[in-house]
């Protein structure tokens, strides 16, 4: 409950604070909302030497359209996603996932850039994040970089950030309303025991479908989306589909699901989620 | 005794007395206590299940600033006595439980040093710099592996994994089960939990070297119990100690004991000189609070075709984990002593074996024993009736002894008080609409969904108990005390900690003296202002500490009778009394109130001849037999056959706890109660891997009931008073525990009847209700082909 | 090394100089005195640390103290105003919706937040905003009773907040 000492910095501007994640290296972690980093401290599973605390830099929470496309800031809280007005026009499947996360107090402190640096397998974020082909801009000592968001997460609690990189902003595409996120709850934490996402392009035909909590790292349900690719999104489509979620998939077992019923479960919520998002087109 | 007639409080669902303290962050946890000078302690415990302590290096904790010192089992066993159990089976095998490992670990959380600190965070700090050397060995987790030939041993001085073995029987088994149409068999799994206060526990310890008397602030349910055992443990006298439990987050069986953490600081608050406070984390506290449950029987019940039930076997393993705490061989016997339910059984046989494990101890966890009897029974009611085609309701009335039966004496040797099971099962299907249940359930299953509706008709035992069957005492005291001022203090052996007798207790107190409640403070959980007690679990506060308050009072009433007729100038026995005044029989003009009366017994200028003064009595109720609460619960589930996820559709509960002196709290009982066993039927266990890694040591994978999971209640309730105190109440605080177990189980496994399911062991996780249904809908669909061919 | 803290706590500016490692609910209990703020775990799931920060309900456990600094923060200790109880605190004395109380404050703080924005939430409703606070003791359905209760007692005119 009580975590190892720590020095404390407070950059005021992103600058200082790459600066200061060059200079402390490794030995430092960046803290945003805190609700991933803090219960780590608590239970030292975490021991920085340096805490780098980004909650003070100015305009790193926002959620505005640009260039046809919808910008996150990275320190937006899960519930300021939850009640964007724009979002729910724009973007709904941000507000839908955001009612998925933690509780309303995690909500109102945690971040949806602190979530997605964590990599947590189990998060809800990665689907949504993976379904939309959203971008990841970085900001390091070399200026900034964007992320295609299928290589952004690389394994258990990794993610293509450099140690010196700094995550921004999130970019996401406008869509229709036909997306939709299915979740199985593990009921003791909150996390995704199975959680997909899905977004329907009812112009292009095609669907795209993230799902978290299934393997070690969220992934794209590529095998359901070539399947339906020009194929009119009936019953029968969607099941044939949806019963590729797991299909080349390590996926996880412990104590709150098998490997087996997790990848029961990809599929089903994919099914379901297909269909909620479909019948939403 | 005479019967207490209620003139106003008794009954009434009172708002509590202690809330507004409460819910205005007003109230002292122990957590909040700060003494000058206080240190603060951590303790360090093993990661293994099982290993060998080669060496412990404390140097380095020891010489970081702010540390007072480090201690080891070998600094501090020896000072601080073995932690005590209560229970005395003849062939018991009891490890020396030490306060601190002393070269071998057994469990995980095993205690191995502890730290003494300025501060908790340098306390914590310290625990990191602790160097042991551990030399891991063979664990065993699991009770029935630990009774195989081969197994590890948690104790291998004993030479095997058992701890005791314990038989109940009683009538013909064997003749009975010759003469039965069918024998019904089913092994009986009740997992096992962790009882998760939401406060954690702790204590804070301190020293008055002049006096040599020491007091303990500590978050149990037993600080008279504490009074009683700690000596023996710590070396100060009784009369030297003062236990103090100020307010308790919560219990549930969990602080019913005495724990060697208490123990410890109350010994180095003395070797250090100043007062010392710990403070349970909640890692610790599903490390190394006790567990609950952990039981397997393999159980069979003998039945006529008519539906008549004859006789129960059993041959129950009781996983104790690896050493005993106060109570912990004494549970599982409770589930022999009530496996004949409500039912007329004539012959018991209920063989008990405690085995060791590698795991942390298990003891009372809120229904303590009984939960497991009613769910083996329960189950094997309806599994009898659905192999017979009976009408589980049927089933069950069919064997019901009549209420003109008791007391009822039990095949297991028990005389249950008083009973109508017929009129709550009745009032029960009333309630739930039963028949148009019945059509939901038809309509249901017609359109293919999975839904099922199952019962369970419970009894318990309560308002523990007679002495002659506790181990110290199983009375309770309570003391009145009119003040000067006319303003009543009682006061309670017993030790509420949410269940809230600070208000119930002034109910019965206020209706009684004719006093108003606002009038009335009720101290508890001090034993230096409760000189005597046996505090709180079993459901027996309000039974028993309430009836001990009402006997003080009436101690009262008879001597200021005595005083108010020498003051009017009329012998006692021309007084009468009501609504708090006493006046000469036909002159109620003149009549004296406590205040005045109160006045002259302290004052005492105009007292009788022999009279003492003040106005005080004290008393201890020593009850002649327990009592049996009782109820139905029926409950229709439905389960979504993709998922296995499990909906409560309905729940129906009628409770017979005798009258009730607070409805509301009565309610809030009874639902705090279902939902434990809510949480025990579909999603709580405590799992420890096969090396007693302990793999559900955070909330962050002990699944408990949240607010979502709760389905609204229908709760009614009958009244059967008990023979057994002049209040005739029976307790309820584990009544929702003991009856909805069996009820939602069974609603589950009738929901899923119709695929040929016919058992699946707790907790009913999606994931197991899922492979039942997706094996027999396989075997279902393999027979379908040839059988349309 | 330790940093200079101000915290707004019930309307009074508490400064206190802390090791950052000092979580905000240690500020509250440890150098504020005020103690009905509680820890119940020690990974962000039990809620009964439960305050408002800058008016949201956020779990105290879970924030630094150096991250609160310049913050607004109400405790349970500040909920009642001139001697009279927060409708929510009336609402869970009249439904019975605590028993050890341990839990209470966290629950009340959860539920005053979730009225401010929704005045009329539905039994369900109310279970989603309290998802984040556990309690062992009523099984809940009274603090949903209790909530409902606040709500009403909240609509009436002249009740304050």
């Amino acid at each position: 409950m009580i975590p190892a000492a720590f020095d404390y910095l407070r950059p005021q501007t992103l600058e200082e604070a790459v600066n200061l994640l060059v200079q402390h290296g490794e030995t430092a972690k960046l803290l945003a909302g805190g609700h991933s980093l803090i219960p780590a401290l608590k239970l030292r599973l975490a021991q920085p030497k340096t805490v780098i605390d980004i909650g003070r830099i100015a305009d790193l929470s926002y959620i505005r359209e640009e260039d046809g496309r919808i910008a996150v800031g990275a320190m937006t809280t899960h519930r300021a996603i939850e009640a964007s007005a724009l979002l729910e026009e724009k973007c709904p499947l941000l507000p839908e996932v955001a009612r998925h996360v933690g509780d309303v107090q995690v909500r109102n402190r945690g971040t949806l850039g602190g979530s997605l640096v964590h990599a947590d397998p189990a998060a809800d974020w990665p689907a949504a994040i993976l379904a939309l082909n959203a971008e990841v801009v970085t900001v390091g000592p070399k200026g900034p970089r964007v992320i295609a968001a299928k290589i952004f997460f690389i394994d258990l609690f990794q993610t293509a950030l450099r140690p010196d990189e700094i995550l921004r902003e999130i970019r996401v595409p406008v869509t229709a309303k036909s997306v939709a996120y299915v979740k199985t709850v593990q009921r003791a934490s909150g996390f995704a025991i199975a959680g997909v996402a899905v977004v329907v392009k009812a112009a292009a035909k095609t669907v795209s479908v993230g799902i978290t909590g299934v393997a070690a790292k969220a992934y794209r349900a590529t095998a359901v989306e070539t399947k339906l690719a020009g194929q009119p999104l009936s019953a029968e489509n969607i099941a044939a589909a949806a019963a590729r979620a797991a299909n080349r998939i390590e996926p996880l077992g412990d104590i709150h699901a098998s490997a087996e019923y997790r990848a029961h479960l990809a599929r089903l919520n994919t099914r379901r989620a297909l269909g909620v998002a479909a019948s939403r087109a | 005794m005479k019967s207490a007639k209620s003139n106003g409080y008794i009954g009434q669902a009172i708002k509590r007395v202690e809330d507004p303290r409460l819910m205005q962050g007003r109230a002292t946890f122990v957590d909040d206590l700060r003494l000058p000078g206080m240190l603060h302690a951590a303790v360090l415990r093993s990661p293994h299940a099982h290993a060998t302590i080669l060496g412990l290096k404390t140097e380095a904790a020891k010489a970081l600033p702010g540390v007072t010192d480090v201690f080891t089992g070998a600094e501090i066993n020896q000072a601080c006595g073995l932690v005590p159990c209560s229970a005395s089976m003849p062939d018991l095998k009891a490890p020396k439980h030490t306060v601190l490992a002393g070269d071998r670990v057994y469990f995980v959380g095993h205690p191995v040093a502890i730290v003494v600190a300025a501060s908790p965070s340098i306390a914590r700090d310290a625990l990191d710099l602790i160097e042991v050397d551990y030399d891991p060995l063979p664990a065993v987790a699991n009770p029935e592996k630990a009774l195989e030939k081969e197994s590890p041993l948690t104790h291998p001085d004993h030479g095997t994994n058992v701890a005791f073995t314990w038989l109940l029987a009683n009538g013909d088994v064997d003749g009975l089960f010759a003469q039965a149409d069918r024998v019904i068999k089913q092994r009986i799994v009740h997992q096992r939990l962790t009882p998760m206060a939401i406060e954690p526990r702790g204590c804070v310890a301190s020293f008055h070297a002049g006096e040599g008397s020491l007091t303990l602030w500590t978050s149990t349910q037993i600080p008279h119990l504490v009074r009683t055992l700690l000596p023996g443990m710590i070396g100060v006298a009784e009369n030297k100690l003062r236990i103090v439990t100020p307010e308790v987050g919560g219990g549930f069986g969990s602080k019913l004991n005495l724990y060697v953490e208490e123990a410890m600081c109350s010994h180095l608050a003395m070797r250090l000189g100043a007062p010392v406070k710990w403070i349970e984390g909640r890692r610790e506290n599903a490390m190394a609070t006790i567990h609950g449950r952990d039981q397997i029987g393999e159980y069979e019940l003998a039945v006529k075709n008519d539906g008549t039930v004859l006789a129960i076997k059993a041959r129950t393993i009781a996983d104790l984990g690896s050493y005993l705490q106060l109570l912990t061989p004494t549970i599982p016997t409770l589930t022999g002593l009530m496996i004949s339910g409500c039912y007329k059984l004539k012959a018991v046989r209920f063989e008990l074996t405690g085995v060791y494990t590698n795991k942390m101890a298990t003891d009372a966890y809120r229904g303590a024993g009984r939960p497991e009897a009613t769910y083996a029974l329960e189950r094997l009611m309806d599994l009898a009736a659905a192999e017979l085609g009976l009408d589980p309701v049927k089933m069950r009335l069919k064997n019901f002894p009549k209420p003109g039966e008791f007391p009822f004496h039990t095949v297991t040797g028990l005389a249950y008080d008083s009973g109508n099971y017929q009129r709550a099962l009745k009032k029960a299907q009333d309630l739930a609409s039963w028949d148009a249940l019945l059509e939901q359930r038809d309509a249901a299953r017609q359109a293919g969904r999975l839904f099922g509706i199952g019962l369970s008709t419970y009894v318990e035992i309560c308002g523990l108990g007679p002495s002659k069957i506790m181990a110290a005492g199983g009375w309770e005291w309570g003391c009145v005390r009119i003040e000067i001022s006319g303003k009543v203090t009682a006061i309670t052996g017993t030790t509420p900690h949410g269940q809230g007798q600070e208000t119930s207790f002034a109910q019965i107190v206020g209706d009684r003296l004719g006093v108003p409640m606002d009038d009335i403070v009720v101290l508890r959980g001090d034993t230096a202002s409760a000189h005597f007690g046996r505090d709180t679990y079993g459901s027996r506060a309000t039974v028993l500490g309430g009836t001990a308050l009402l006997m003080s009072v009436d101690k009262i009433i008879a001597k200021a009778k005595i005083l108010a007729g020498a003051l009017l100038g009329a012998s006692a026995k021309k007084i009468d009394f009501r609504g708090g005044k006493f006046w000469v029989k036909g002159k109620p003009k003149n009549a004296l109130d406590w205040k005045r009366l109160a006045q002259e017994a302290y004052v005492a200028k105009n007292l009788p001849a022999n009279f003492e003064p003040g106005l005080e009595a004290s008393s201890f109720f020593e009850p002649k037999n327990c009592t049996y609460p009782f109820g139905t619960h029926i409950v229709a589930a439905e389960v979504e056959r993709e998922t296995g996820d499990v909906t409560i559709v309905k729940y129906v509960a009628v409770d017979d706890c005798g009258p009730q002196v607070n409805p509301l709290l009565v309610e809030g009982q009874l639902q705090g109660g279902i939902a434990h066993s809510l949480g025990q039927v579909l999603f709580e266990r405590t799992v420890y891997d096969g090396d007693g890694q302990l793999l559900t040591g955070e909330f962050t994978d002990y699944s408990m009931p949240r607010a979502r999971d709760i389905p609204e209640y229908v709760i009614g309730s009958t009244v059967t008073p008990s023979p057994s105190n002049p209040l005739g109440i029976k307790g309820v605080g584990e009544a929702g525990t003991i009856g909805a177990n069996p009820a939602i189980a069974n609603a589950v496994m009738d929901a899923l009847a119709p695929l040929g399911i016919r058992h699946v062991d707790l907790p009913l996780l999606p994931e197991k209700l899922w492979r039942a249904i997706e094996e027999k809908t396989a075997e279902l669909r393999k027979k379908k082909p040839r059988s349309q061919s | 090394m330790k940093t200079s803290v101000n915290i707004r706590v019930n309307g009074t500016l508490r400064t206190h100089d802390v090791e950052p490692r000092v979580l905000l609910v240690h500020f509250l209990r440890d150098l504020c005195g005020l103690t009905g703020t509680h820890v119940g775990c020690e990974t962000t799931l039990c809620g009964a640390c439960t305050v408002l920060l800058n008016g949201q309900a956020v779990k105290a456990c879970t924030i630094l103290a150096v991250q609160a600094d310049g913050g607004e923060v109400t405790t349970i200790e500040g909920l009642a105003s001139n001697g009279r109880l927060h409708p929510v605190q009336e609402a869970f004395w009249e439904c019975h919706g605590l028993q050890c109380g341990f839990c209470t404050p966290g629950m009340i703080l959860a539920s005053v937040e979730l009225l401010q924005h929704n005045p009329q939430p539905s039994r369900e409703e109310i279970a989603h905003a309290i998802d984040g606070n556990l309690c062992r003791c009523t099984g809940y359905s009274h603090i949903i009773d209790a909530v409902q209760c606040a709500a009403k007692k909240m609509a009436q005119p002249g009740e304050a907040k």
